[in-house]
This record gives structure tokens, C-alpha cells and sequence, in this order.
């Protein structure tokens, strides 16, 4: 396979990655302006940041509103992390690269950027935007159901994975470091309040708000939120189950190419940490700092991946 | 302007309603179709192809820059006898143009015995002087043609064009296929219709035939474009993907160590077989223009000591040339002493002083084009012009007459096409697509074109033409 290849695939599944992300992050900011505790600006300005948006939001716009941020989230073209653009970055990846894409991927794909303008424009003139954020979502089910059901299992399909499972660890653990101030309440998840609506949001950004009561039956804590998120080995979404992914991945290319590459030894140290870890010690040595520590080493990994890959020559 | 009517593939050109046999079938489906139901069906072909990204690009403009080619559902249908008439012609006609590529930059021989003029040549910009001496495998130059054919009655066809540079189309005519038996599954259960899907196996096995000589190992083929931003890109991917073959750009290869290499995940690996769909003067900037960005620095010197082959092979388009075109019949009796099967249409030469005097006199009945024009553009339809146009095209030739050749308005043949108010005829050609290597391969078919406009006689895409699904009975 091409290293352009490996590098526009991988590429392709973040972005899809990425835009399904998006949309969860607005609707739970969303949901959150419409409980009575509305948190203001405060709210929309944690989504942002959440989405590493802040900085390229406020240099555009003055006020924090959500018919602003919603906007500029959905469909600005100058916003490079926009469902729009994740989209239109996510096709140009598969249209460069549609010998590695199935059919089906590619319709799947396809078919959402060219619906996505106008069904949005139709959910924001409506005020339907609920409606909306299940419409990427279905979407990006789609896609990667197409993936899981049609990809060959070769490198096409590792390189897929890794784009996908990097991209959200990169967001649990976003999402995670912007509301870690509310996980470290020592309030019972119980009763009202912005706490409760808070932790509500967080397990719902995740799809996981049903799902954390399964797990955890006991009277909880909100670091069991924490915990759920990062540690735990069945949450599909946690840190955990996401480096158990990479790790995967990573030594199917190595089974693949019969030869292994740094990254992997990378990964699975990372992999390591999280199984050994139990939330009370990383909440004794500093949650942001635990947080902060797998939000630089992944990155540092995905570039250990082009680079052991070859995604640029 | 000249009234002629035009053949009609569907009903005849006599005054019977009876469709004529070939048709017979398609015409009793379609008579047996609601008219809304027909609509149905075309409206859903465009969203598919829509769906599947069939498109061709467009510069400019962001959301419309992928356009469809419009797809029309009524198929055009060959009949088997007529089929193996046009592939007997065809055969011997890109025999010939290989033999001529070959003699043209080696010995010369057709040149020195005076059958064509060797300034036309020799100082043709299609002619590439550093492939003098070269060593193609199997001595051919193109592998990959398509021979544009135009009908004008029951039993005349005539060649309008050879294409043996890089032909385009090919992905059009297999998804047209595609789409019309997902569409009209039972249309296929009534027609015994030849497959068209063989091709991109039979494009595989000629590349490999023509690797480069004591390979030890299967040879790996890549596919070279200029990019997404090209025209034809979806057409790249769709054949690199159907030959399960990478496909590359210039960027993704360099020469070291004396190899072709493109760049992997694991590194660098060796590439034997270029199908190339950039032109000549992009291939290699260290030979041909040194601003290519789109080529392989060191490419042409590997081809000459024949370490990689190239496909179709730089120079080729010395046989495709305008002003070679009126040369084809003589080539092909020169090269294999038989006279040609399918006939040129007549060409008037504007650099023939007296043949100039009659396109000037003439103009408004024929159509001129230039030499080096492709694509429609810089094309003039004279019984469809007004007179100021033609006056304007008269001083260009008269300028420049090596420039251009005029050929006598065709009556092209029509076939039915769907409109808003019903089926109603429009003039079609057709491009057969053909290979050559180890073997003499010919898909059935081809693509059709259709002038979608009526009355046009102009039928390329980026005119507003469409295409058509086309079928090759089997008997």
C-alpha cells in the first residue's frame, strides 16, 4: 500500500471520527441550554473547548450564543473541525484513495456530504436541531458499519482503525479534561442541581447515560463517570477499550508486514498504564494531569504512526 | 443547408413503423413501459450514479465542480453480423497504426517510399524524437485505443477518429452496464447481450504482457494520474481499483538504483508496468517539459533501457493525429497489403492548396476542425452555424490553413432518446475500446455518445453530450 494511501485513510476514518463527535458534543451543549440552570455562555464556551474550537470561535465571533456556536459547528467551511468540513475532508480522503474504499463505504460517505448542507440548513430554520445531531449520528453509523461489514482485514483496514480509535481518545479525553471540575464533586450522583445535569451530560455525550447504570448499580460517585470513561474494559468508548483497539491494530500491520514498529511498543505501554491504574491513585496524583499526559502521548503516537508508516514518502 | 435524413438505429430509414430486428425487443419493452414509469427509472439512474461518484470534474466552482455525464436509458443495440464487421476493421486498423508507430521511429520506410509526407512527421509536435531506436515490448506503441465510429446508413461506418493516447470512457461504458441490469433486470433476460465486464481483466492481462522481459516474479502494475483535480479521475481510481493494481501519482514514485520504485508502508518497492494517464510532455521532467510537477524525474531513461514499460508508450500519439488521419487508408494498405475494412470519412486537407480552395468555397456544409483540437473545442458545424461564424472560421483557415481539415456534415445516425415529451431520435457515435498486447482484445460494444441536444451533431461531454448503455447481440 502507498504511505498517501495509509496516511489518507487513516485521515478519513478520523474526520469521520470526528464529525459524529461534534454532533454529540452540541447536543449535549444543547440540551444543557435548555435546563433551567442554563449556564450561559459558559456552557457553549466548554463545548468549544472541548472541540479545540475556542480560539478559532472567538477570533471570528464576538458574542457565544447557541444560534453562533451551532453555526459555526455545523457548517462553517473556515472551521476546520465543522461537521461540514469533516465531512468534505473525509470524502476528499476516500474519493483520493476510493481503489482502498468499498462501495459501500464510499456511498455511505458520499451520500452524507451531500445531504448534510441542506438537511442542516432545514434543522437550524426549524429549530429541529435534536433531529439533527441523530441524523449524523445514523450516518456515521453507517459508514462505519459499511467499514466493519466490507473492508478487507489488511492494512486498509488497520490504518481505518487506528484513524477511528486515535480520533476518540483524543475526544473522551477532551470532553473528560474540559468537565473534570464536575467529576471531582463529592456529591452523590443523586437528586437535581447542574452537578447531576452536568454528569448526565457528560455520560450522554458518550451515549453512555443508560449503559453507566448497568455497570455501576451501587451508589455511585461521579469519578465512577471518570472511571467508566477511561478504565473501564466494556465501555466501547473509554480510553481503555479505545487503546485496546489501537493495540490491535498496531500488531495486526505488525502480523501483516512481519516487522514490528516502535509505535506499537508505544501503544501498548500506554495500554499498560490504563489497565494498572484504579481511579482513586489518579485522582490522588492529579486527574487534568493524567488527562493531559493522553492527550500529548496520543498525539505523539499518531506521529510515530506516519512516520513508521511512511505517510509522507 | 443540406437536407439529409439521418439513420435511424431503431425504426430503419424506410417508411415501415416496424422496428428493425436487433431492436425489436428493446422497442416492444419500451412500448410496454408507463411513460411515467420510464421517468422513474432514468430519474433513479442519475441518482445512483450521483451516489457512486461517476463524475467528471469541473474547474471552478465548488459543490457543482463534479458533474454527471447524463445517462440516457434507452440502449443502443449492435447486431452480432454487424459487430464482427466492425471488430474485423477495427483489428486491422490498430495492427496498422502499431506497425506505422513502429516504422515511423525506426527505419522509416513509409516516409522514404513518399505514402506520407515526412515534415507532416517529423516536425508533428505528437512526434517524439527521443523515441527514435526504442524497444518497446512486443514492438507496440499503443495498447490501450479507442476508435471513434460513426454509422450514416443500414451497412456504412466509418471511422470519424483513432484515439492512441490515452482514450478515456471506459469506466462509462462499464457502469453503464451496471446500471441498466440493476435498473432493467428483465430487458437482460430478453436480449442474450455480450458482457462488457471482461475488460479491466483483459486490460490486467495486457499490461502484463507487456513487462518488461525476465521478470522473475509477477510484474506490479500501477496506474499513474495527475490527481483528483483531473477530469478523468474517477475513471483512474474505478480501473486501478477494478485491476486491484495502486494508483499512483508522480509523487508516490522514484527512480533509484536504476528501479522504479513507489513509495509503500514497508518502503520503497519495484514497479514494472506503467499505465500512464498523463500525457507525453508531463511524463519526465529531466526529457520532456521541466515544470512537470505530475511526472517521475528519470522515468524515460528507464523506459529506454527497459527497465519499466510504459503504457500507451510516449510518442503514440503520432498515429491520432488529425493530419495523420487522412493518411490511416494508406497506411493500412502499406503495413499489410489489404485495403482498409472500415473507411475513413473523406477528409480535405487544408494544407492541399486545391483542397483549401474547396473547404473555403464550401465551408458552410462541412465541418471544419483543427489538427490539434480535441474535445469539440475549436470545432466549426457549418450547416448549424450562422454566416458571420462561418466567415470568422473562413479568415482562420485561410490564415493558417495547415491548422485545420474539414470533413463533409455526416448524417450521424439517431437512436432514441428519453425526453420530457417522449422517446425522440438524436444523433449518436460510437467508441469501441480495444486492446493490445500479447493478444488482439475487443470488449463488445463501447461507449456510445449521444448529442443530447436535438438536431446537434456534437456529441463529447463537455458539450452537453451523454451516453448510452450499448449492446452487442450474441447470436
Amino acid at each position: 500500500m502507498l504511505g498517501r494511501t495509509a496516511n489518507d485513510l487513516f485521515w478519513m476514518a478520523r474526520y469521520m471520527e470526528r464529525a459524529e463527535n461534534i454532533a454529540r458534543l452540541l447536543e449535549v451543549g444543547h440540551r444543557l441550554t435548555l435546563l433551567p440552570h442554563d449556564g450561559g455562555d459558559a456552557e457553549w464556551r466548554s463545548t468549544l473547548r472541548s472541540a479545540g474550537c475556542e480560539a478559532g470561535y472567538l477570533a471570528r465571533h464576538g458574542v457565544v450564543d447557541t444560534r453562533t456556536v451551532v453555526a459555526y459547528m455545523l457548517l462553517d467551511r473556515e472551521n476546520p473541525s465543522s461537521v461540514l468540513s469533516c465531512l468534505m475532508t473525509a470524502r476528499r480522503n476516500a474519493r483520493a484513495q476510493r481503489t482502498a474504499v468499498t462501495r459501500d463505504m464510499w456511498e455511505a460517505l458520499n451520500s452524507a456530504w451531500m445531504a448534510f448542507p441542506a438537511v442542516a440548513e432545514a434543522a437550524i430554520q426549524s429549530n429541529e436541531l435534536p433531529d439533527l445531531f441523530d441524523w449524523i449520528r445514523d450516518r456515521s453509523a453507517l459508514f462505519r458499519g459499511a467499514l466493519l461489514n466490507t473492508i478487507l482485514r489488511n492494512d486498509t483496514f488497520w490504518f481505518t482503525q487506528l484513524g477511528t480509535f486515535l480520533e476518540r481518545v483524543d475526544n473522551t479525553a477532551r470532553i473528560l479534561d474540559v468537565k473534570y471540575y464536575v467529576l471531582l464533586s463529592e456529591n452523590e450522583l443523586v437528586g437535581g442541581g447542574v452537578d447531576s445535569a452536568q454528569w448526565a451530560a457528560i455520560l450522554r455525550s458518550v451515549s453512555a447515560h443508560r449503559s453507566f447504570r448497568w455497570v455501576y448499580r451501587d451508589a455511585f460517585k461521579p469519578w465512577h463517570i471518570a472511571d467508566f470513561l477511561m478504565l473501564n474494559p466494556q465501555m466501547p468508548r473509554s480510553l481503555r477499550s479505545s487503546y485496546a483497539e489501537i493495540v490491535a491494530a498496531l500488531s495486526g500491520l505488525a502480523a501483516s508486514y512481519g516487522a514490528m514498529a516502535p509505535c506499537l511498543a508505544m501503544a501498548e505501554e500506554t495500554l499498560g498504564r490504563l489497565l494498572v491504574s484504579d481511579m482513586s491513585r489518579i485522582l490522588q496524583s492529579g486527574l487534568q494531569e493524567f488527562l493531559q499526559d493522553v492527550i500529548v502521548g496520543n498525539n505523539r503516537l499518531a506521529s510515530e504512526i506516519a512516520s513508521a508508516y511512511h505517510f509522507n514518502g | 443547408m443540406k437536407s439529409t435524413v439521418a439513420f435511424d438505429e431503431m425504426r430503419g430509414s424506410g417508411k415501415g413503423k416496424r422496428p428493425r430486428e436487433p431492436y425489436r425487443a428493446v422497442a416492444a419493452w419500451v412500448e410496454g413501459q408507463p411513460g411515467a414509469e420510464l421517468r422513474r427509472k432514468s430519474a433513479h439512474a442519475e441518482q445512483m450514479f450521483r451516489r457512486t461518484g461517476i463524475t467528471f470534474a469541473v474547474y471552478g466552482a465548488e459543490q457543482a465542480s463534479e458533474r454527471l455525464i447524463p445517462f440516457d436509458i434507452i440502449p443502443r443495440v449492435i447486431a452480432a453480423a454487424e459487430w464482427r464487421r466492425l471488430a474485423a476493421g477495427i483489428e486491422q486498423r490498430v495492427r496498422a497504426l502499431n506497425a506505422f508507430m513502429y516504422d515511423v521511429y525506426h527505419r522509416q520506410e513509409i516516409l522514404r517510399a513518399g505514402r506520407v509526407p515526412a515534415d507532416l512527421v517529423i516536425q508533428n509536435s505528437a512526434f517524439v524524437p527521443e523515441m527514435m531506436g526504442a524497444e518497446p515490448p512486443r514492438g507496440i506503441y499503443s495498447h490501450i485505443m479507442g476508435i471513434d465510429i460513426v454509422r450514416t446508413a443500414e451497412n456504412e461506418f466509418f471511422v470519424l477518429e483513432d484515439n492512441t493516447r490515452t482514450p478515456s470512457g471506459v469506466s462509462y461504458m462499464l457502469e453503464n452496464r451496471e446500471t441498466m441490469m440493476h435498473m432493467c433486470p428483465d430487458l437482460f433476460s430478453t436480449n442474450r447481450v455480450a458482457p462488457v465486464e471482461r475488460y479491466t481483466e483483459d486490460l490486467r492481462a495486457t499490461l502484463e504482457s507487456v513487462a518488461p522481459a525476465h521478470l522473475d516474479r509477477e510484474p506490479t502494475i500501477v496506474v499513474l494520474t495527475p490527481g483528483l483535480h483531473n477530469s478523468a479521475y474517477f475513471e483512474h481510481s474505478f480501473l486501478a481499483d477494478r485491476m486491484g493494481v495502486e494508483l499512483v501519482e508522480g509523487q508516490d514514485l522514484v527512480v533509484t538504483g536504476g528501479r522504479l520504485m513507489m513509495k509503500t508502508t514497508q518502503g520503497l518497492q519495484q514497479v514494472d508496468v506503467v499505465y500512464r494517464r498523463i500525457d507525453d510532455d508531463f511524463l519526465d521532467p529531466l526529457v520532456f517539459n521541466p515544470d512537470s510537477v505530475l511526472g517521475v524525474p528519470g522515468l524515460f531513461d528507464l523506459y529506454r533501457a527497459g527497465r519499466v514499460t510504459i503504457v500507451n508508450a510516449p510518442g503514440a500519439g503520432i498515429a491520432d493525429d488529425k493530419s495523420i488521419y487522412c493518411y490511416v487508408p494508406e497506411i493500412i494498405e502499406f503495413y499489410t497489403g489489404r485495403p482498409p475494412i472500415l473507411q475513413n470519412v473523406h477528409t480535405y486537407n487544408c494544407r492541399r492548396p486545391d483542397e483549401l480552395v474547396y473547404v473555403l468555397e464550401n465551408m458552410a456544409e462541412l465541418v471544419v476542425k483543427e489538427v490539434h483540437g480535441s474535445g469539440g473545442y475549436g470545432m466549426l458545424v457549418g450547416p448549424t452555424s450562422t454566416r458571420a461564424q462561418v466567415e470568422l472560421f473562413k479568415k482562420k483557415v485561410a490564415t493558417t490553413p495547415e491548422k485545420y481539415i474539414a470533413q463533409p456534415t455526416l448524417a450521424l445516425s439517431t437512436v432514441p432518446v428519453l425526453t420530457d415529451e417522449g422517446l425522440s431520435p438524436r444523433h449518436v457515435d460510437l467508441r469501441p475500446f480495444v486492446l493490445l498486447g500479447d493478444k488482439f482484445r475487443l470488449t463488445p460494444g463501447g461507449l456510445t455518445r449521444v448529442a443530447l441536444k436535438k438536431g446537434s451533431l456534437v456529441v463529447n461531454s463537455s458539450q452537453g453530450g451523454g451516453t448510452k448503455d450499448t449492446w452487442v447481440l450474441e447470436e
